[in-house]
C-alpha cells in the first residue's frame, strides 16, 4: 500500500511548472540578460569599470558571471525567483484546484512543503542556469583566463572557476530567503500578481531602509546586503564573515515566513473556486 | 470504519462574520442512501460539503465522515470522492495528466483506473487534450472520473448537474443511478427536483443554512398530504367548518376562487364531507391532488414564515401520517 507524501507533490509541482509559460518567462529571462550582456562586451571597447570585475571582462569570460551577479542581485534575479514562489500557491487559488488536491490522500502540509521545495528548486536552477550561460558566453567573448581577487591578487582560471560556482551557491542564501518571503505572500495574499510585486518591493525597499538617518546600523542584518556577501570568497583570503552571516540572517528571513505561510496554509479555508 | 454512518453531522454551523451560513445543521447519511442535499442557492448547501471534505473548518459542531474528522487528517477521506462547486483542473495539462496527477496523489493502485474512469464518463478520446479546452460539461464528467479512480465509497457531489445540457444531465443522472446500485453511497446537493425525486431516497431541505426537513423522500411526499380544492354552496359556512378542524390544515381562500386546504389522510376528507352535509353547505366540487414535492419544496424555502415555523408544521403533518420528526 503506497501513500504518496511530499516527494510526490515536489514531483507533481516540477511536473506543473515545467507546463507553465511562467516558468520559461523567468528562465527565459535567466538566460537572456547575460546573452545580452556578453554581446555588448564584444562589441564595446571597454567594461562596466564602476563595478567591481567589470574592468577585467576583457581579460577574462570569469568575470562576466561575477558582473552579472552583481547587476542582478538586488532586484533581477529576486524577480525570477518570486516570479515561481510568489505564484506557486496563489496560481491554485485562482485555478480553483486547492480544493481538488487537497481532497485526496495528501496531507495540507505535505502540499505545503512540496510546494517549497518546487519553488526552491526553481529558483536554484535560474541562478545556476544563468550563472553557467554568464560563464559560458563570458568564456566564449574573452577566453577562460586568471582572474584577479578583490585583494589583487590573482587565481589560476581553474581555481576562479570554482570560486565563481562558489559565489553563485553563497548567492543562494538570500534568493532562498526571497523565495520564502514570495512564498508567504502567495499563501497569504493568495493573488499571484501581488505577491511577485510585493516581493520585489520589499527587496527595493530593504535597499531603502539604510537612507534613513540611524538606521544604517541596521545594515548588517538587511536581507539586501547579504546579496552581496558571495564578494568575501573573492578576497585573499577569503572573508568568511559577511558569507557566516548571510547564512544565518537568511535563514531569520527565511524560517518565519515559511512558519507564518505554513501556518496560513493549515488554517485557511478553502472556500473559493 | 464502515460501521459508521457515511455521514454524520452534529450541530455543524459556520459563520462568516455576522452572516450564518450553516447553521446548526444535524443529519446523518445511511450506507447504500443517495441522499439530496437540497435547497436554493445561497442555502449553505455548498459550505456544508466542504465541512465534510475538511476545506473549511466549522465555527461550531462537527462532520463525520465514516466516523473521522477531516478537520484532523485526510485519512478521513480515504473512502470519500466528490466535487464541491464545479469540479476544477489544471488547464494547461490534458485531462489523462490531471487524472494522473490526482491518482498520485491518491496512492494505491488508483493510477491502474484512469483508463476504465476515463471510459465510464466517456472521455477517453479526449484525454489528450488540454482541459482548458474543456466544455463546462466535460469537466463535469471529468471530475467524476477523478472521483472513480479513488474508488470511494461514498461519493459527494455539489450539484452535479448544473451547466449540463439536457442529454448531459440525463446520462449524469444514470450515471449516478448506475453508482447507486453497484453499492456506492452518494450524497448530492442540488437545487432541482427533478434530480432529486428521480435520484434520491432520502433529502434533507436546507434554508438559510438550516435544515427544515430530514428524511424518507416518500415520507416526505405523504407528510406533505394531500391539496384539496373545494366548492360549495356557501363557502363561509365551509370555511368555519374547515377550521380547526382535525386532518385540515393550510386552508386558504383567495376571492371567488374556490377554497384549498391540505388533508392528512383521505379519512379526513370523509369526515369533512359528512360535517359539510350537516353544516348545510352542499359540496359542488371536492377535487384531490397530490402535492408535489416541488409545492412542498417552495413552501419550505420560500415561505414568508421562519423555517422553524415550517418545520414544525411539517412535524405537525408527519404525526398525523406516522412520518418523520
Amino acid at each position: 500500500m503506497s501513500r504518496p507524501g511530499t516527494l510526490t507533490v515536489y514531483r507533481w509541482e516540477l511536473r506543473k511548472l515545467r507546463a507553465q509559460k511562467r516558468t520559461y518567462l523567468g528562465l527565459g529571462a535567466a538566460v537572456l540578460v547575460p546573452v545580452a550582456f556578453s554581446i555588448a562586451v564584444a562589441i564595446q571597447p571597454g567594461g562596466p569599470t564602476e563595478v567591481p570585475f567589470g574592468s577585467y571582462v576583457k581579460d577574462t569570460g570569469l568575470a562576466f558571471p561575477l558582473v552579472t551577479l552583481l547587476f542582478g542581485s538586488i532586484w533581477f534575479y529576486p524577480l525570477i525567483a518570486a516570479l515561481v514562489s510568489g505564484d506557486i500557491v496563489a496560481n491554485e487559488d485562482n485555478n480553483g484546484t486547492l480544493k481538488t488536491i487537497l481532497t485526496r490522500s495528501v496531507e495540507r502540509s505535505q502540499i505545503f512543503f512540496g510546494k517549497v521545495l518546487a519553488a526552491f528548486s526553481y529558483s536554484i536552477f535560474a541562478i545556476l542556469l544563468s550563472g553557467t550561460v554568464a560563464t559560458v558566453a563570458g568564456i566564449l567573448v574573452s577566453g577562460f583566463n586568471p582572474i584577479p581577487t578583490l585583494s589583487g591578487t590573482t587565481v589560476t582560471a581553474g581555481h576562479g572557476l570554482a570560486l565563481v560556482a562558489a559565489s553563485l551557491g553563497v548567492y543562494l542564501m538570500p534568493v532562498l530567503a526571497i523565495s520564502s518571503f514570495a512564498l508567504l505572500l502567495s499563501t497569504v495574499f493568495r493573488n499571484s500578481a501581488a505577491a511577485v510585486v510585493g516581493t520585489l518591493m520589499f527587496s527595493l525597499l530593504l535597499q531603502l531602509v539604510v537612507i534613513i538617518p540611524g538606521l544604517d546600523g541596521l545594515q548588517p542584518y538587511l536581507l539586501s546586503t547579504q546579496f552581496n556577501s558571495w564578494q568575501g570568497l573573492l578576497r585573499t583570503p577569503a572573508d568568511w564573515d559577511p558569507i557566516i552571516r548571510a547564512a544565518w540572517v537568511s535563514a531569520a528571513y527565511a524560517i518565519p515566513s515559511l512558519a507564518i505561510a505554513l501556518t496560513a496554509f493549515l488554517r485557511r479555508d478553502v472556500a473559493g473556486g | 470504519m464502515s460501521s459508521e454512518a457515511p455521514v454524520a453531522l452534529r450541530g455543524l454551523t459556520k459563520q462568516y462574520g455576522r452572516i450564518t451560513a450553516v447553521d446548526d445543521v444535524s443529519l446523518t447519511v445511511n450506507e447504500g442512501d443517495v441522499f439530496g442535499y437540497l435547497g436554493p442557492n445561497g442555502a449553505g448547501k455548498t459550505t456544508s460539503l466542504r465541512m465534510m471534505l475538511g476545506l473549511i473548518t466549522p465555527t461550531e459542531g462537527e462532520a463525520r465522515v465514516f466516523g473521522l474528522d477531516p478537520q484532523k487528517s485526510v485519512d478521513a477521506l480515504a473512502d470519500v470522492a466528490g466535487f464541491v462547486e464545479a469540479p476544477r483542473f489544471y488547464p494547461y495539462l490534458d485531462a489523462m495528466t490531471n487524472l494522473r496527477l490526482v491518482a498520485a496523489f491518491d496512492g494505491n493502485d488508483a493510477k491502474s483506473r484512469i483508463a476504465e474512469a476515463l471510459d465510464v464518463v466517456e472521455l477517453a478520446d479526449r484525454a489528450g487534450d488540454k482541459v482548458g479546452g474543456y466544455s463546462h460539461g466535460m469537466r463535469q464528467r471529468l471530475g467524476i472520473a477523478a472521483a472513480l479512480i479513488r474508488r470511494p465509497k461514498l461519493l459527494l457531489l455539489d450539484e452535479p448537474a448544473t451547466g449540463l445540457d439536457p442529454g448531459g444531465m440525463r446520462d449524469m443522472r444514470a450515471l449516478i443511478a448506475r453508482l447507486s446500485a453497484e453499492g456506492m453511497t452518494v450524497m448530492l446537493s442540488s437545487h432541482l427536483l427533478a434530480e432529486v425525486e428521480e435520484l434520491c431516497n432520502r433529502v434533507a431541505i436546507v434554508r438559510s443554512g438550516r435544515i427544515v426537513y430530514e428524511g424518507e423522500l416518500d415520507e416526505l411526499r405523504a407528510a406533505a398530504g394531500l391539496t384539496i380544492r373545494l366548492r360549495t354552496s356557501d363557502d363561509e359556512v365551509a370555511l368555519r367548518v374547515l377550521s380547526d378542524r382535525r386532518g385540515i390544515s393550510d386552508v386558504v381562500r383567495h376571492g371567488a376562487a374556490p377554497i384549498q386546504f391540505r388533508a392528512a389522510d383521505e379519512s379526513a376528507i370523509g369526515e369533512l364531507s359528512r360535517a359539510l352535509a350537516d353544516s348545510g353547505a352542499l359540496i359542488l366540487e371536492l377535487a384531490p391532488s397530490a402535492a408535489t414535492l416541488e409545492d412542498l419544496f417552495f413552501e419550505l424555502t420560500e415561505g414568508e414564515g421562519d423555517a422553524e415555523a415550517e418545520a414544525k408544521r411539517l412535524d405537525e403533518a408527519a404525526d398525523l401520517t406516522g412520518g418523520p420528526q
